[in-house]
């Protein structure tokens, strides 16, 4: 099985409060990887490393190695822009720009590459498409962004995040701001794009997590308890705080 | 448990929402008194004549073209100086300020925003009008620059601090650089805040009259050298028609002048935003 992100003795710091302790996690390519575990274990904190989005804020800071295809990204020589152009990332509150649907889309398009326009319009059209959205927004791609629906802003975003074709895509939460059937539309969703991206989902719904996952990593108070096959940890999970958290005797 | 009173708790909530009813009706009568009473003693001095032709002395006819034309002049160099410079600085205080020397900068822009502006004019005139021999429109647009400053800078601030962190992360997060996600994502989704800060400012100083007095002064013949000259201007022009003449004809021609300084306030209010709505869509 190849593994497209390696984590190594990560440490995370919150100022002086230490939030991860040692993480040891590998991702496998083309998969789909679920992080669950009780809020405030540091599964947020954990997914925030591999696009090192944490930067935006001074008095955070990672220590360890994590290798995107064997490459440590939290090497000081690492160039921000191309990694989080690899490394995409939905948020737990969809986050459209304030600007037409087509422009949210195109956005990334024009950020990274040189195209003519009807080479932009092809791709926001498949973009769209792969976040199974263009049906719903074909009619108004000039609309605002802001004016969709929960559901459909956060399916926007997504395309957005596929546009500038990525490897891997991090989704924080990306269900827990939207209603059930917006939130079976884009599990869905997650399913048709396993096979060309690597995805690792931070989720609180653990059904969620045992219906699309293919590996999940159960986190507690900062460190990786339990790592394996997803039918192994819900079904037969090898360490009895996984097993009480699944089960639901804490939350 | 004892309930308590849903009788206390519904006219509670009545009186509180009668009362802020009343706090905007009286806002909303003041501002209409004012423009009653202006429109009431300006309107018939206003002509097209009187809005065209220079202003003159007492006894041969006059306008007020050359103030509104003035008017115009000093507020456009005071905005082309003071706004980009309080929206970067602005920019700076929200998305990069910490630690001392944003504190020193906010502290500076408090005080600044509470000096009067009669001492802003006599600062301009010391340090530009003095050394260079000569009143201009210049050394006016400056001082009202300085006023300008503070206040956008401030409101700059405050508006970027509410747009949520989770945009600057989502643009972050595609690939942009801080400069890119602040000025096409950030200052994008707050622009009609900032347009509005940037109005309240250009309005605010154009009608100020003090910092004038001693840096454009006033001219009675159209704007010959901005850099130069003394330039005149409508607030300058109300001021000495209304309290320093005796002569009526003079204070309808200053009430006149005070018309057209809030249709003007009012037209770049308007046209700004009708011209940023139509953008946003």
């Amino acid at each position: 099985m190849p593994m497209k992100i390696q984590t190594r003795h990560l440490n995370f710091f919150y100022g002086s409060h230490q939030a991860l302790f040692d993480n040891n996690l590998d991702i496998e390519e083309r998969k789909i990887t679920a992080v669950i575990g009780p809020s405030g274990c540091g599964k947020s904190t954990h997914l925030r490393t591999y696009n090192r989005i944490f930067q935006l804020y001074r008095e955070q800071r990672a220590e360890g190695e994590i290798l995107l295809d064997g490459k440590n990204l939290l090497s000081p020589g690492t160039d921000l822009l191309e990694l989080r152009r690899k490394v995409g990332m939905i948020f737990q509150k969809p986050t459209p720009f304030p600007m037409s649907v087509f422009d949210n889309v195109a956005y990334p398009l024009r950020l990274h590459f040189h195209l003519k326009e009807q080479e932009i319009r092809e791709r926001v059209e498949k973009a769209l498409q792969g976040a199974s959205l263009w049906d719903e927004v074909k009619d108004k791609l000039q609309a605002s962004g802001l004016a969709l629906s929960g559901g459909q802003q956060q399916r926007l975003c997504i395309a957005r995040a596929i546009a500038a074709e990525p490897e891997v895509l991090l989704m924080d939460e990306p269900t827990s701001a939207i209603d059930p059937v917006a939130t079976l539309r884009i599990e869905e969703l997650m399913n048709s794009l396993r096979d060309a991206y690597t995805i690792v989902i931070v989720t609180h719904n653990m059904q969620q997590a045992a219906r699309i996952s293919d590996n999940t990593a159960f986190f507690y108070k900062g460190r990786i308890v339990e790592v394996g096959p997803t039918k192994e940890i819900f079904t037969n999970p090898k360490v009895k705080q996984t097993e009480d958290y699944i089960t639901g005797r804490f939350s | 448990m004892k309930r308590k009173s849903l009788r206390k708790r519904k006219i509670l909530d009545f009186l509180s929402r009668a009362f802020s009813f009343c706090a905007v009706l009286v806002a909303v009568a003041a501002m209409a008194g004012i423009l009653w009473t202006v429109a009431l003693h300006g309107w018939h001095a206003l002509s097209l004549d009187f809005l065209l032709h220079r202003s003159a002395p007492f006894g041969s006819p006059g306008g007020i073209g050359n103030a509104i034309l003035g008017t115009i002049a000093i507020t456009l160099g005071a905005s082309l100086v003071a706004i980009p410079l309080a929206l970067l600085a602005g920019i700076y205080l929200s998305e990069y300020g910490h630690g001392r020397l944003a504190l020193c900068l906010r502290f500076a822009a408090n005080v600044l925003m509470g000096v009067p502006s009669v001492l802003v004019g006599l600062f301009i005139y010391t340090v530009v009008v003095v050394p260079a021999g000569h009143f201009s429109g210049m050394a006016g647009s400056l001082a009202l620059a300085i006023l300008m400053f503070p206040m956008i800078l401030r409101t700059t601030e405050e508006i970027l601090r509410m747009v949520p962190s989770s945009l600057r992360e989502a643009a972050l997060a595609l690939g942009m650089s801080r400069q890119r996600a602040i000025l096409g994502i950030v200052c994008r989704s707050a622009a009609p805040g900032l347009l509005t800060g940037i109005l309240m400012a250009v309005a605010r100083v154009s009608g100020e009259t003090a910092p004038l007095l001693f840096t454009a002064l006033f001219a009675d013949s159209w704007l010959s050298g901005y850099f130069t000259q003394p330039t005149p201007s409508l607030p300058v022009l109300i001021t000495e028609y209304t309290t320093n003449s005796p002569f009526p004809a003079m204070h309808a021609a200053g009430w006149g002048a005070s018309l057209a300084v809030m249709a003007l306030v009012l037209a770049i209010n308007l046209s700004t935003r009708i011209f940023l709505r139509r953008k946003v869509r």
